[in-house]
């Protein structure tokens, strides 16, 4: 009997594990080196963190590590670990204001309150592959980066910058945000509840903080190139840390637990009437570590999410159609689970196909009689 | 014995949550009860909504079977065993009679069930309406208004277009001649075993994150029209090639050589027991 496909199952589970082992390591390896992986694949490791829905380095470098580099199954682990941790309480409201900032750019003024800062970028960078770093040494860098730092001069950044927006928002030119139709009571925690829809803006905004970064950016890209109307300018961008605080669960004081890195896009959009005299609109993107795809086409869905039309909407523009599909996690699983055996369903397939072929089929090429 | 996580995985507020979800899913048979699934170390799709269930239910004592379209060997089921087993500590089992749970895909055991169990089944799409209706917020709405007319109408299409129902696996079914349900990707032949069955029928899909039961001694019934009833498979005529069983769901297996078609069936447990001459 030739039917063995589906048996086996607990040395082939076995085997399969050791096979991705020895792919990841070879024959000769000196193992993790955690440290190493943190500082040279940060953006990465802060994908998986968004992602994973866990600021946490140190493990969202493990998992990198353990996924031989595969985003999905790294921020797959983080989240199945996150399963495992209670939930003791919310931290309080972050004040983006008094981020230290190590990278804050306006697309919409050239001059802006406090300056613009390029910081750590590879935009204006030819994307060239640079072969001396096949060779590079550390000593090398090391002086290289010593006399860098002294040419530039230290130069102590302002503790805390004003937000662009808020230039326009005194001007009375930019909308308020309470324009969607969800009611929203506190804050949603979508870790805890499912949604229902149309979902508040809150559990909008952290469905798409732990989203998919190519499935956000595909989607925010469909709108921007014209099936919508948001037509993004980046108000303000900005990458840093900020302080995470927590109340105190005895004495109810405002602790700070340590800080994070987060990325903030503020993007301003087309003019919209809704509160009776035109404005301009806001879309808001905020996500952990160092990811400004992501936080842009956050801010671009926010956005889109908010139109309010009679006509039909687009895909970027329908709040389920976005929310339900962004969530990496969820999406990966789903595909790869056409792996799994469908014997039994194909068997039942089969047999309407066979009993409707032999009525002899009433319709031909989706043509009625 | 000693495990490296809580007992079950999930930590007790978890736990909790998800028993107080199954309680009302009980109380109100075929309403999709929304809770807020947790990620599980196997992936979505995979069967991580009946995980959850399973470890929110399961205590020391109890015994599990776990398959997978009828399968204890399926890999899949293997790796949900084992890993349920390294969180929980409980003994495994293959015979269906001898579980005090049952988590499974795609199939109800061929041997009939008992008051003192439980089966658990993965759902992946927990929402019947979905095939005439994409938007869930539509959907929540027909179902509070027990608004059934498009899947009619499509039932009526399908039988226009094909000359049958063309719905395969994971058939609609009406419990409790109130709500339209999703039984999961059972084959049709499964469906009548849900009604007024002894066992309490539990269903959960993690990625939608929808909790939904079917309890003991519950009406309920596959959808169809007086001239065009609802159907199971059929095997009229033909009987297992292993143990020679006949009316169980049969599995069709290509012969590598002669190309000629055999049966076997999908349920592995009851194929091994009437093969050994367990069952009379």
């Amino acid at each position: 009997m030739g039917y063995v496909a589906v048996s086996g199952g607990r040395t082939a589970i076995d085997n399969a594990e050791k096979f991705l082992m020895m792919r990841r390591l070879g024959n000769e390896s000196s193992g993790p080196d955690i440290e190493l992986l943190k500082k040279s694949l940060h953006f990465l490791v802060d994908r998986v963190m968004g992602e994973g829905s866990l600021y946490a380095p140190d493990l969202a470098a493990l998992a990198v590590m353990q996924s031989a580099g595969d985003t999905f199954e790294a921020s797959f682990m983080i989240r199945a670990y996150r399963t495992t941790l209670p939930r003791f309480s919310y931290s309080l409201p972050v004040d983006t204001m008094n981020m230290r900032v190590i990278r804050r750019i306006s697309s919409a003024f050239k001059d802006i309150p406090g300056g613009q800062y390029l910081g750590p970028t590879s935009d204006y960078t030819l994307r060239l592959l640079d072969f001396e770093m096949l060779d590079e040494d550390a000593p090398a860098i090391k002086k290289s980066i010593g006399e860098a730092m002294e040419k530039a001069g230290l130069e102590s950044m302002p503790s805390t910058l004003a937000g662009v927006i808020d230039i326009l928002r005194r001007e009375n030119l930019i909308t308020g945000v309470s324009s969607l139709p969800g009611k929203d009571e506190g804050c949603f925690d979508v870790t805890r509840e499912s949604l229902s829809f149309p979902a508040p803006r809150s559990a909008a905004m952290q469905t798409m903080a732990r989203g998919e970064t190519g499935g956000m950016l595909a989607l925010a890209y469909s709108n921007m190139r014209g099936y919508g109307s948001a037509h993004p300018t980046i108000g303000e961008l900005r990458v840093g840390y900020v302080p995470m605080e927590v109340k105190h669960p005895y004495n109810r004081g405002v602790c700070s637990v340590g800080e994070i890195l987060m990325t903030e896009a503020q993007i301003i959009s087309d003019i919209d009437t809704q509160d009776g005299s035109p404005k301009f609109a806001l879309g808001y993107g905020l996500c952990f570590g160092h990811n400004e795809t992501k936080a842009i086409s956050m801010a671009t869905l926010d956005r889109a999410m908010q139109v309010q039309t009679d006509e039909t909407k687009y895909p970027s523009e329908d709040q389920e159609f976005v929310l339900q599909h962004i969530d990496g996690i969820e999406a990966m699983g789903f595909a790869n689970h056409f792996k799994l055996p469908h014997y039994v369903t194909f068997q039942s397939a089969l047999d309407r196909l066979r009993a409707s072929q032999a009525k002899g089929s009433r319709v031909k090429n989706g043509k009625g009689e | 014995m000693e495990l490296d996580f809580n007992f079950g995985f999930l930590d007790e507020n978890a736990k909790r949550e998800i028993r107080r979800k199954i309680l009302k899913a009980i109380a109100i048979p075929g309403y999709q009860v929304p809770f807020g699934s947790r990620e599980m170390p196997i992936a979505r799709g995979w069967g991580t909504g009946g995980l959850q269930i399973t470890l929110s239910i399961i205590g020391p004592d109890d015994i599990l079977k776990v398959i997978d379209q009828g399968s204890d060997d399926s890999v899949n089921a293997v790796n949900i065993k084992k890993f349920i087993g390294k969180v929980t500590g409980v003994g495994t089992t293959e015979d269906t009679l001898k579980a005090t749970i049952i988590q499974t895909r795609h199939r109800i055991p061929e041997e009939k069930l008992s008051e003192n169990q439980v089966l658990v089944f993965q759902v992946p799409l927990p929402e019947p309406l979905r095939i005439v209706e994409h938007s869930e917020k539509e959907t929540r709405r027909m179902h509070a208004e027990a608004d059934y007319s498009a899947m009619w109408l499509y039932l009526y299409e399908s039988i226009v277009k094909f000359g049958e129902i063309t719905l395969g696996a994971g058939y609609p079914v009406m419990v409790n001649s109130r709500y339209l349900m999703s039984p999961s990707p059972i084959p049709r032949f499964d469906i009548p075993r849900l009604s007024m069955a002894d066992t309490l029928y539990l269903f959960c899909a993690g990625r939608e994150k929808r909790i939904y039961a079917i309890p003991p001694h519950t009406y309920v019934e596959g959808i169809g029209f007086e001239d065009h009833p609802f159907r199971i498979e059929d095997f009229s005529g033909k009987s297992c090639a292993a143990c020679g069983s006949e009316g169980t769901y049969l599995n069709e297996i290509i012969d590598d050589e002669t190309g000629s078609r055999t049966y076997q069936c999908s349920d592995t447990s009851w194929c091994r027991k009437v093969s050994r001459g367990a069952v009379k």
